[in-house]
């Protein structure tokens, strides 16, 4: 089972706002969602090669290269310059500059980061879409010696079925969820997809003592948690209380489509959400270092 | 008559007060003194920027760093300053306000305070911890206010004890540019959650530093050492009596290819550098009458604890320039490039060099040196520096992510043993996640860095080299002056060096040797 293969579309060797710590985190490609305020659209689809960024590369970074009749992107790193102009041009929300990564290749990676980290975690795109290789990495951390004080996270926006949650518990530390959307035509409208798998999510993740953080990304006029607030109060304090409610405020960064004519929320429309959930008896919550 | 036209536009300054008017004045007055005789070869080297004197003065009359024994001091009192042996707390705080004013220096300001949890414990007895508190408190506020430089150093650790924890907390509270302050840490001696403090530290006001303690005590003998000024590791009851350093950037300039750099030219500065250093350290103890000093009579330093400090800096360049590697730009940073800090073959080139200056600097013998030799040092840069980079430092704005940034540099840091800091920039992001500071920073010690030191982006605190600045300060500098020596550095050093441009910035300096406008 070691010949898995998992599309990543960036692994970043440190970061400090994925999860307790300091933390490695791979982040893979493809996702089952398609919000409008995609803050990284380009790692929604799988590449399908059909070439349309070739030209539009100013290093000739990209090359069509065929064998045995099946045409593939082939990205030089060294020439890339990372201008992002191939990103932009694809129709398919895609990016040519994934890479391939066995078991073996990211567990070398992550040995050579060991005495830095606390853990890892791996994000998207939409992470579960990879479960059997996510299930591989984790026991391939945990069953080596050097690696196993690593803790194993996973950021996710909660789709995954009960039975696949079932598979990755044993060797799963914890997940970061998004809850998108209090109502279902609000999830429905932001992200395409209906949230009841979400809550599902959440709830087992709660009974397993694995739900690190719930985060909510506030969007206002659009997101729903403020016109909403009784009913996401309530839910909020019934999650165990070391669960971290992490506030995010909606910014322009990385989105495209209509979502970029949708208002930014200020500090100030952060800090009147947080006063509401926290008159509302709402703790642990976290809010954003930054608004950008 | 520009000398005279100098002395005059110091003295009508409006941004200076008196005593920053009377120590540029002595300055001016010491570099009109004919330079101390050097050869002909030596003087062109220095004319030509390869090796550099640290502006230190023509003719030294003080040694550049003292790390007077303060605990044998307050054992026994002085008879210089007319005062008994310390018999409590407060008489304690009050013998090291009164000595720090009779310790000289290169900026005759105090750059060594003391190991002052050592020095103090044995004044705690049966005083509450409340009252530690309030008094470290006053003597925190006292240091910043009149002796106000960031290179004056404190120390604690790597014992887990009131004073240090006291300290830990009162600086995090107060947020002052000074003192300095170095953490010393020791896996077998420092618990967990006393370094835990002094990195959460580190993301409110970027200090302490964190030494690596194992590593610094094994360069010397029994009577220890102290981090000084930035960064400098040096004896305990001595210090530095001089610091001549060597611009690598224009050796590797002045080399044909790697082989002659190695073979030839690095050996040739390195004799000069040796011949200043020589000059110098001479003067100082054979002409000047410095040794004479209450100071070497009471026992609190001693003349053969004093060495050299053999500095290099523009590491990053040489190395980029031996490679034939075109100057790196905004677009070669995301991608593996062959430059300094990114690529194997020119890190080991780096470390290379690093090693054939330790095996010249631990074989040439000095007349007054440790053990008879001189100490290398990674030196952190000064103000006037251009186009080249601190010690052995990634060039700013081109550094990797902080942990591929301590990969690339741990190997220097066996070398340099009075001092190497490599300062990692971590965004802002950090400061709501210490444990990923404590993390990295165990990491680095882990990995044989002597010295940690890290620097949030946010932080209205900023090191702009070993010193801190605000950056609320430069802002107004140039309107309204400083009542911090260092501010000023830090503002000069800003705009000559582009310090504060681009990616959360930090940078590295010792010292703003003379009068600029």
């Amino acid at each position: 089972m070691q010949n898995k293969l998992a599309t990543v579309s960036q692994i970043l060797p440190f970061s400090c706002v994925d999860g307790p710590g300091s933390r490695l985190v791979i982040f893979l490609q493809g996702c089952n969602y398609n919000c409008k305020n995609c803050h990284n659209p380009h790692t929604i689809n799988w590449c399908d090669h059909c070439g349309d960024c070739i030209s539009t590369c100013p290093t000739q970074a990209l090359t069509l290269v065929t064998t045995k009749g099946i045409s593939r992107i082939n990205w030089d790193s060294d020439l890339c310059t990372q201008c992002d102009i191939c990103l932009s041009v694809c129709p398919k929300q895609s990016s040519p500059k994934t890479r391939q990564y066995g078991i073996d290749s990211l567990v070398t990676l992550i040995h050579h980061q060991r005495h830095f980290i606390n853990g890892i975690t791996v994000s998207g795109g939409e992470a579960s879409l990879q479960l059997p290789f996510i299930i591989e990495l984790f026991k391939a951390i945990k069953s080596t010696e050097a690696l196993s004080h690593l803790t194993c996270m996973i950021d996710t926006n909660g789709s995954l079925s009960i039975s696949g949650w079932h598979k990755l518990l044993p060797v799963l530390d914890g997940a970061m969820i998004d809850l998108k959307a209090w109502q279902e035509e609000t999830h429905r409208y932001i992200t395409g997809r209906d949230h009841h798998r979400v809550f599902q999510s959440l709830e087992l993740l709660s009974q397993h003592a694995k739900l690190y953080e719930v985060r909510l990304l506030h969007i206002p006029n659009i997101s729903d948690f403020d016109s909403e607030i009784e009913a996401v109060a309530t839910y909020l304090k019934q999650l165990p209380n070391s669960v971290r409610i992490k506030l995010n405020a909606f910014q322009h960064h990385g989105v495209t489509g209509e979502a970029r004519q949708w208002g930014t929320c200020s500090e100030a429309q952060m800090l009147e959400l947080a006063a509401r959930l926290t008159e509302r008896g709402v703790t642990n919550l976290v809010l954003p270092n930054v608004y950008l | 008559m520009a000398f005279q036209d100098n002395l005059v536009k110091i003295i009508s300054d409006p941004n200076l007060s008196p005593k920053q008017k009377s120590n540029y004045l002595a300055l001016a007055a010491e570099a009109s003194l004919p330079y101390l005789p050097i050869s002909k070869e030596i003087n062109q080297a220095k004319e030509a920027g390869i090796i550099c004197d640290m502006f230190e003065g023509h003719a030294p009359f003080k040694p550049r760093y003292v790390l007077p024994d303060y605990a044998k001091y307050l054992q026994q009192g002085s008879q210089y300053l007319e005062l008994t042996q310390a018999t409590n707390l407060d008489e304690a705080l009050n013998a090291l306000t009164i000595i720090y004013h009779h310790v000289p220096s290169v900026t005759s300001i105090p750059v060594y305070l003391g190991q002052l949890d050592d020095i103090l414990m044995p004044y705690t007895d049966g005083v509450d911890a409340e009252s530690i508190y309030r008094k470290l408190k006053l003597f925190w506020i006292m240091l910043d206010r009149t002796l106000p430089d960031a290179f004056m150093h404190v120390n604690i650790g790597p014992s887990d004890n009131i004073i240090c924890r006291t300290i830990l907390r009162i600086d995090a509270e107060l947020k002052q540019i000074a003192p300095n302050l170095t953490f010393m840490y020791d896996p077998d001696i420092t618990p967990d959650d006393l370094l835990q403090i002094a990195t959460s530290n580190i993301c409110e006001c970027s200090k302490p530093h964190i030494a690596n303690y194992p590593i610094h005590a094994k360069a010397y003998d029994g009577q220890g050492f102290g981090i000084v000024s930035c960064y400098n590791s040096l004896p305990l009851a001595g210090g530095a009596n001089t610091l001549v350093r060597l611009n690598l950037k224009e050796v590797a300039l002045k080399a044909l290819n790697v082989e002659d750099f190695f073979a030839n030219t690095l050996p040739h500065y390195c004799q000069l550098t040796y011949e200043l250093i020589e000059t110098r350290a001479k003067f100082l103890h054979e002409e000047s009458n410095f040794f004479n000093s209450f100071l070497v009579k009471e026992g609190l330093i001693e003349e053969s604890r004093f060495a050299p400090m053999f500095g290099i800096y523009g590491m990053a360049e040489a190395v980029n320039i031996l490679q034939n590697n075109p100057e790196l730009t905004e677009n070669d940073l995301e991608k593996p490039s062959k430059h300094y800090g990114h690529n194997q073959t020119a890190n080991q080139l780096g470390h290379r060099i690093s090693k054939a200056l330790d095996t010249i600097v631990k074989s040439t013998p000095v007349t007054y040196g440790y053990h008879g030799r001189a100490l290398l040092h990674s030196q952190g840069g000064i103000s006037i520096d251009k186009d080249v980079t601190p010690g052995v430092r990634i060039p700013y704005g081109t550094e990797p992510n902080p942990i591929a940034h301590i990969q690339a540099l741990a190997e220097h840091h066996q070398y340099y043993t009075s001092g190497i800091s490599d300062i990692l920039t971590i965004d802002e992001t950090v400061k709501y996640n210490s444990q990923a500071m404590f993390q990295l920073c165990k990491g680095a010690l882990s990995l044989g860095f002597r010295e940690f030191t890290a620097n949030v982006a946010s932080n209205d605190l900023v090191r702009v080299t070993g010193y801190m600045i605000k950056l609320s300060d430069i802002a107004t500098f140039k309107q309204q002056g400083s009542r911090t020596n260092t501010t000023g550095l830090g503002a000069e050093a800003a705009e000559v060096t582009g310090i504060l441009n681009r990616k959360p910035r930090v940078a590295a300096q010792e010292l703003s040797p003379n009068y600029a406008e």
